[in-house]
């Protein structure tokens, strides 16, 4: 990333970089920092907003009372389980998609709005459709597919609260997989391709030995970036089901223990665990994107 | 020859059907939108034979919930990007025309607060938002998402700021110009294209943000998200007047998301990929 | 005292030395041009008279003054950049305007001085275009306005011309050097063109790696250089250098002799062989190949009678040899010894 900048100090430039540099620092700063630490403090703590004296330093006893309560251990493998699913969905799609569109198509331009659109949703409203006009068993569209089909109608969010979750996130998000990828594509040399096409190559074999291993480092873009915005999953879940043990994730268990239970303790343990899994997966990005930077 | 043209109506042909499968869902709320209630349930769906209506649409610009969420939003969003630019422009100038050997660690470090999930810091932010009156305002909003996007707008500021040549800028400053007018006068010119797609951005994000919005409004502030998210029970019974308001809350990011859907995803993605 | 001082002004980026501790002396109101070759440190030691770098030790003193703590802009200085830098979204009145829109002059001056400066330059036809519209010569000439128009105390040139074609570089080193003159604005101009140093400068200012190598006149730096190192870098053709024997007969390690001071003559006690002609019209040189390796120029040769790979003689011109010792470094003029013609050697 610094590669590109020379670091030459210049007297007359100090001043006024660090006084530039300030606002946004100090913003962030009272934004993240601050409230962490304060989250630190309050998951070693016992508050409860019904009970304003209960205040105390308990040490680890809210994150004792966090992993044995019903909720967690599900609320985590709910958060892997959705991250897994979406990633493997849209990047699956995606990578179909721009394989499409990367090839001689008429219309490229009208496929990529078409293809971008739901990235532009906002998340409730994805959420609310695809629940009512889409997934709903009795005069939603999909009951009436299965009817084409002569199937029985399937009552997504009663059966597979959380599957149906991931599909709607993964709507959302195969756009962007799609878009990165169909740009990685498309900045591939075509002469590469022509030249194993001539030497005998299969599509199969071209997409196994060529397009893929290119596509690589984007892939493992898309991937840090979904994981980073489907750690805090929220609103689809808030809107569809609710709740539930079936599909409450780690961001929607905060939210239960802090507003509907007022158990500030424990939440903040939980906000806590979230940030901590956020942050193994940050490592990796880091490392990705400033590597990328640097070369 | 002949086999290469059946070969591009194959792919043209799978390329649409993907494409509209994708877009599906939109085009469809799209359709229930001007249908009356009953046609919007009616089983089997009816396509295009329908009667056709704006009552819909009509309905909700009517109540008034949804201008107020309107008005809402464009602030929130708006004001939001506004402070963001006002705060990044100044800190990507800093760390491309005057770096010092602390600059890519800060440049990290801020990238790295985007890592943190909303929820590590939504309690203290919410009790100190309520201590201090915060709920439920614009200005609270403003703040938060300010702080939510400022990250991506410094880093997709500074690999814009990398590119203008750093002599121009010192001509200026030979010339005469303050640090203001540098900013004003000289770079922001030159930059207005990273800058215009760094504020889409921005927008797009701030317009689309669903935890925040969700938490922190009850009724005064409640932003589009907010107002679509009311719809959740019993009301999203309605499914042609949800298909309007869902078009209507839409349609202002859609749009610039189609216009720049590439500088929107490239900034994204910290421009790691061109 | 007035002009540009510099004290040991001395310049590091990481460990590399750029500048190393220079002194010198800028003379107020002439026109000092700096040469040297490519990466020798002309453009930092510009930026650090600007006031665009940091100077690490020495000082530096305009009018008098220690300029460390001034800003680029309250130094009074103007520079025209190697790339021209001007704003590309404004157009050339307001490019030209621009440093005395931002010291807040009242409209009328900022237009009376833009007109004035555009007419002064033939730019009055393009004041309203934008630089991207321009030729290059033009815009050579806007970024030579933006720095007339501030009335600066001296004007910094980092190789301006080096982006324009032959013939429009020649006019504009004359049309630089007449409009300096006409103001009487003291000029630091950089170019590693010694033609260009040789032809515009009042003072020329040798750089090697960092140091001084010489300063001086024109005619100073090319009647005596003061090192082998200046002797090759200025005069075109370079100077023909000769070691070995005939050096040692000079009291020399090297000898230096100009093409000028080279004939071709019968009577000449150097042979050497002809290796290709080169016809300038006005003048011409002959490539040659000395019996003792070296390869020789000689100019402007009155009688072409011969061709490449004949043989001829060659001599030195009474009082033209350049000596230096094993440092390189200029020697003084021998005395000629009574009765001794050591500018008769043969090789
Ligand atoms: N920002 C910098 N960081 C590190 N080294 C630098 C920097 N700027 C210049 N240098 C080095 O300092 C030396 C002098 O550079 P400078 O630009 O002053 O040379 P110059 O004499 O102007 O050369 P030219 O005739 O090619 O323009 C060079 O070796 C260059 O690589
Ligand atoms: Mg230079």
């Amino acid at each position: 990333m610094t590669a590109g900048v020379a670091i030459r100090q210049r007297s007359y430039l100090q001043g006024p970089g660090r006084l530039l540099l300030a606002p946004a620092i100090l913003l962030l700063l009272a934004a993240s920092i601050a409230p962490l630490l304060v989250t630190i403090k309050f998951s070693l703590s016992d508050y409860r907003l019904l009970f304003p004296d209960s205040s105390g330093f308990v040490g680890l006893s809210n994150y004792a009372r966090l992993v044995a309560s019903p909720d967690f251990v599900p609320a985590l493998v709910n958060t892997l389980m959705l991250i897994a699913v979406v990633l493997a969905a849209s990047i699956a799609g995606g990578l179909g998609l721009a394989l499409l569109l990367d090839g001689p198509v008429i219309g490229r331009g009208g496929l990529r709005l078409l293809v971008i659109s739901p990235f532009f949703v906002m998340p409730p409203v994805s959420a609310l459709l695809w629940k009512n006009l889409l997934m709903q068993p009795v005069s939603g569209f999909f009951a009436w597919l299965a009817a084409l089909f002569g199937l029985p109608a399937y009552d997504w969010f009663s059966h597979a609260p959380l599957l149906s979750i991931a599909l709607i996130v993964a709507w959302q998000w195969l756009p962007f997989a799609a878009l990165i990828l169909l740009t990685s594509l498309q900045s591939f040399d075509r002469e590469l391709r022509e030249a194993a096409q001539l030497d005998g190559a299969s599509a199969a074999a071209i997409l196994r030995h060529l397009l893929l291993p290119h596509l690589a480092r984007p892939i493992a873009i898309v991937v840090m970036i979904e994981t980073i915005f489907l750690i805090g999953v929220f609103a689809e879940i808030l809107v569809t089901t609710g709740g539930g043990t079936a599909s409450t994730d780690l961001a929607f268990l905060v939210y239960s223990q802090a507003m509907l239970q007022y158990d500030i303790g424990a939440a903040s343990a939980a906000g806590l665990v979230a940030v901590v899994f956020a942050n193994i997966l940050a490592i990796f990005l880091i490392r990705a994107v400033g590597r990328s930077l640097e070369a | 020859m002949r086999t290469r043209r059946r070969h591009r109506a194959i792919a043209t042909m799978f390329a649409w059907a993907a494409s509209l499968t994708i877009a599906f869902p939109l085009l469809w709320t799209l359709l229930t939108s001007f249908k009356t209630e009953l046609e919007a349930v009616s089983f089997p769906p009816r396509f295009l034979s329908f009667d056709w209506t704006l009552a819909n649409y009509r309905g909700i610009l009517a109540e008034g919930d949804y201008l107020h969420s309107l008005v809402n939003s464009v602030i929130v969003a708006g004001g939001s990007s506004a402070l963001v630019l006002a705060l990044a422009i100044p800190a990507a100038w800093s760390m491309a025309f005057a770096p010092t050997h602390r600059t890519r660690g800060i440049l990290l470090w801020m990238l790295s607060t985007k890592m943190l999930p909303p929820v590590g810091v939504f309690i203290p932010i919410f009790l100190f938002y309520r201590d201090w009156g915060l709920l439920d305002s614009r200005t609270g909003l403003v703040l938060l998402l300010a702080a939510a996007n400022l990250p991506i707008a410094v880093w997709m500021l500074f690999s814009n700021f990398r590119e203008v040549p750093g002599e121009i800028l010192e001509a200026s400053r030979m010339d005469g110009a303050s640090l203001w007018q540098e900013l004003v006068s000289v770079l922001a010119p030159l930059a207005l294209p990273g800058i215009a797609s760094t504020f889409f951005l921005v927008f797009t994000l701030a317009w689309n943000e669903s935890f925040w919005t969700l938490n922190l409004v009850t009724t005064e502030a409640t932003p589009l998200t907010a107002f679509i998210a009311a719809f959740s029970s019993p009301q999203g019974l309605f499914w042609a007047r949800l298909s309007a308001a869902s078009i209507l809350s839409i349609v202002p990011v859609l749009l610039i998301g189609w216009l720049c859907q590439r500088q929107l995803v490239r900034g994204l993605t910290f421009g790691a990929v061109k | 005292m007035s002009g540009i001082v510099l004290e040991g002004v001395t310049k590091r980026f990481g460990d590399h030395l750029v500048t190393d501790a220079i002194d010198l002396v800028i003379p107020d109101g002439a026109f000092t041009v700096f040469v040297g070759p490519s990466g020798c440190g002309k453009t930092t030691l510009l930026r650090l008279i600007a006031g665009l770098e940091d100077i690490d030790s020495g000082r530096l003193l305009i009018d008098g003054v220690d300029a460390a703590q001034t800003s680029p802009a309250a130094r009074g200085l103007a520079m025209v950049f190697q790339s021209y830098a001007l704003y590309p979204h404004m157009t050339v009145r307001a490019n030209l305007g621009f440093a005395l829109k931002v010291a807040r002059r009242p409209r009328a001056e900022i237009a009376e001085r833009t007109e004035q400066v555009a007419e002064m330059l033939n730019l009055t036809p393009f004041l309203d275009r934008r630089p991207g519209a321009l030729s290059g010569g033009q815009r050579q000439r806007v970024a030579i306005g933006r720095a007339l128009v501030r009335e600066p105390k001296a004007f910094l040139f980092d190789e301006p011309l080096s982006n324009l074609d032959a013939e429009l570089r020649a006019q504009m080193r004359i049309e630089i050097r007449r409009l300096q003159q006409q103001l009487g604005i003291t000029a630091i101009y950089v170019t590693h063109d010694q033609a260009e140093a040789m032809t515009m400068a009042d003072r020329i200012v040798v750089f090697r790696d960092g140091r001084v190598e010489q300063a001086g006149s024109p005619g100073e730096i090319y009647r005596n250089p003061a090192s082998r190192f200046v002797a090759g870098f200025i005069g075109s053709p370079r100077m023909n250098f000769l070691g070995g024997a005939i050096a040692a007969k000079h009291g020399a390690v090297t000898i230096g002799v100009r093409p000028e001071h080279l004939a071709i003559d019968p009577a000449g006690t150097i042979s050497a062989a002809v290796q290709a002609i080169e016809y300038l019209g006005s003048d011409s040189f002959v490539h040659l190949g000395a019996q003792s390796g070296e390869t020789l120029i000689a100019r402007g040769v009155p009688d072409l009678d011969f061709r490449s790979g004949d043989t001829v003689q060659l001599r030195i011109a009474p009082g033209a040899v350049h000596r230096f010792d094993a440092d390189d470094r200029a020697m003084p003029a021998p005395a000629p010894a009574p009765g001794a013609n050591i500018f008769e050697e043969t090789v």
